[in-house]
């Protein structure tokens, strides 16, 4: 029955609409805060760090380092079985924030703390929304 | 200030799988039983503080549970902040009883998720995801925990072996309780062999489901008195909140722990090394360790160790989770929580029997909920 049931997929709201759309166009955009100049992540009505609502959306360049990770062998639900064993992790991009992704295109044993990685885009069958992860980054 | 609150009652249920019980039978018997236990009736109850169920939810649980056991309070509240809930409902008893707007307030956690949910506990558990930034991920909860742990392995802070160390002491402990949920014993093998979970968190580093409740009872300090068993002070309580999903914690080595400790000993005008016996929040293995060391009872690197040469057990150093904890007495909801209350009354009543600590006089509860997202933390003392 596992194929049955789909993994589940964000539905992005009027905050969130430019970071999912940004991610079907290959671009992995964040807020960052006129006022303070940082950046953050997820996008919010204000900023978590002045609370400034004055922000605008930039696009990363995609690169980062793993913060930590967990080689999953026990999926938390029947969709994401068959991709048992596989890796979560936290990212910290170069702008200067972190979230949550899987490292794809690559052997989980081979994913340590540390470790560059890249944003890459994945599509999902029967959505048109492309998920943000990360794969090693080569370069 | 007024006088400090005390802990006049406190009762757990049987736990484990229990396939008779319903989420409010299990209310009921907590809540009885405590108040047996204080020696008083429900109707001297003029505050009633309840938190949730994932097995029977409901809009207002405290109403319901008024209804169930025909009680009709002054105050009434329901809170919802997932595995911290035990100790928040302690905490916010006690400022209405140093308020005087309560007399005596009924504390009230259980639920059937082991038996009234079947499979669909972990879905529910992994529901906590952020719907947009997690969930699409597949994380399971021991994922989340384990992104701490994680680094603790990554500096040589934490190893295996430190892991199962904490999971054997609890189940030692657990089986000199008679309500206990597991007491088959386990060595380090078997946790070091069990199962990967999530890594570095195997199956024997997680905590059970069980069926199971606990309640307690705050009374105002000047009607120790009247009590039937020697009352239990509320010393001092913390809180700490950095965020709500892992992603966004500020840091993955220390946590709101280490401010909700922190205020709690101070409140208490005590020190770490004051504490005789400590009942912290055990989802897994490495919650524990991690939690010790953010709290400052022990140095980076250090309570590892400290699990592994024995400093845990009933006898040893610092005793901790002398019931067996989350991870072998029993995990139900909030009542996860509220267990840790419990066994930290018992102690310091000095009624634990085989799992008693010689000459406890104070004693540490710890609740923690969401992933390290939120922590309350609570000193008390014989009175």
């Amino acid at each position: 029955m596992a194929e049955l049931q789909a993994k589940p997929m964000p539905v992005p709201d009027s905050i969130s609409r430019p970071y999912w759309e940004g991610a079907n166009q290959g671009e992995f955009r964040f807020q960052r805060c006129r006022a303070c100049r940082k950046a953050q992540f997820y996008s919010r009505y204000a900023c978590v760090h002045c609370h400034s609502t004055e922000l605008q959306w930039q696009v990363a360049k995609g690169l980062g380092r793993v913060a930590s990770f967990s080689v999953i062998h026990r999926a938390p639900i029947a969709a994401f079985m068959a991709d048992t064993p596989y890796v979560l992790a936290l990212v910290d991009l170069d702008e200067g924030f972190r979230f949550m992704c899987n490292v794809l295109h690559c052997d989980p044993a081979t994913v340590k703390i540390g470790m560059r990685v890249r944003v890459c885009y994945e599509t999902r069958p029967g959505s048109e929304q492309k998920v943000s992860q990360v794969e090693p980054a080569t370069s | 200030m007024g006088s400090k609150a005390i802990i006049s009652g406190v009762h757990d249920t049987q736990v484990g799988a229990l396939p008779d019980s319903t989420c409010m039978s299990l209310h009921a018997e907590a809540a009885l039983g405590a108040l047996a236990d204080a020696g008083l009736a429900v109707s001297d109850i003029d505050g009633l503080l309840t938190a949730y169920s994932f097995a029977s939810p409901q809009l207002m649980l405290g109403g319901v549970l008024g209804e169930y056991i025909g009680l009709r309070p002054k105050v009434n509240a329901s809170i919802a902040m997932g595995g911290m809930t035990g100790g928040l409902l302690v905490r916010h008893a006690e400022s209405l009883v140093r308020s005087g707007r309560c007399r005596h307030v009924l504390c009230v956690t259980g639920d059937n998720r082991l038996t009234g949910m079947g499979d669909k506990v972990q879905a529910a558990l992994a529901d906590v995801g952020h719907p947009q930034y997690e969930q699409p991920y597949g994380m399971s909860v021991p994922a989340a925990f384990a992104m701490a742990a994680q680094v603790y392995f990554h500096e040589g802070w934490l190893n295996g072996d430190h892991l199962a160390a904490v999971a054997v002491n609890q189940r030692t402990n657990a089986a000199l309780h008679p309500q206990s949920h597991m007491k088959k014993p386990i060595t380090m093998d078997d946790v070091r062999k069990s199962k990967v979970i999530a890594s570095p968190l195997r199956m024997l580093d997680c905590c059970l489901v069980s069926d199971g409740g606990a309640a307690a009872v705050v009374s105002a300090g000047d009607t120790a008195r009247d009590l039937p068993k020697r009352a239990v002070e509320l010393l001092g309580i913390g809180e700490g909140h950095t965020h709500e999903h892992i992603f966004a914690a500020p840091s993955l080595v220390d946590f709101g722990c280490k401010e909700s400790a922190a205020d709690a000993l101070a409140q208490a005008g005590l020190k770490h090394q004051d504490v005789d016996c400590a009942h912290i929040y055990d989802c897994f293995t490495s919650t524990l360790l991690i939690t010790l060391e953010s709290m400052g009872f022990y140095g980076r690197g250090e309570a590892g160790p400290a699990a592994l040469a024995g400093e845990f057990a009933i006898g040893g150093r610092f005793p901790v989770n002398t019931n067996g904890g989350l991870l072998s007495y029993g995990s139900s909801g909030a009542a996860g929580g509220m267990f840790h209350v419990v066994e930290a009354v018992r102690q310091l009543r000095g009624e634990c029997g085989p799992r008693q600590v010689k000459d406890a006089e104070v004693a540490l509860a710890h609740t923690l909920g969401g992933i390290f997202s939120g922590h309350c933390s609570i000193i008390m003392g014989r009175a």
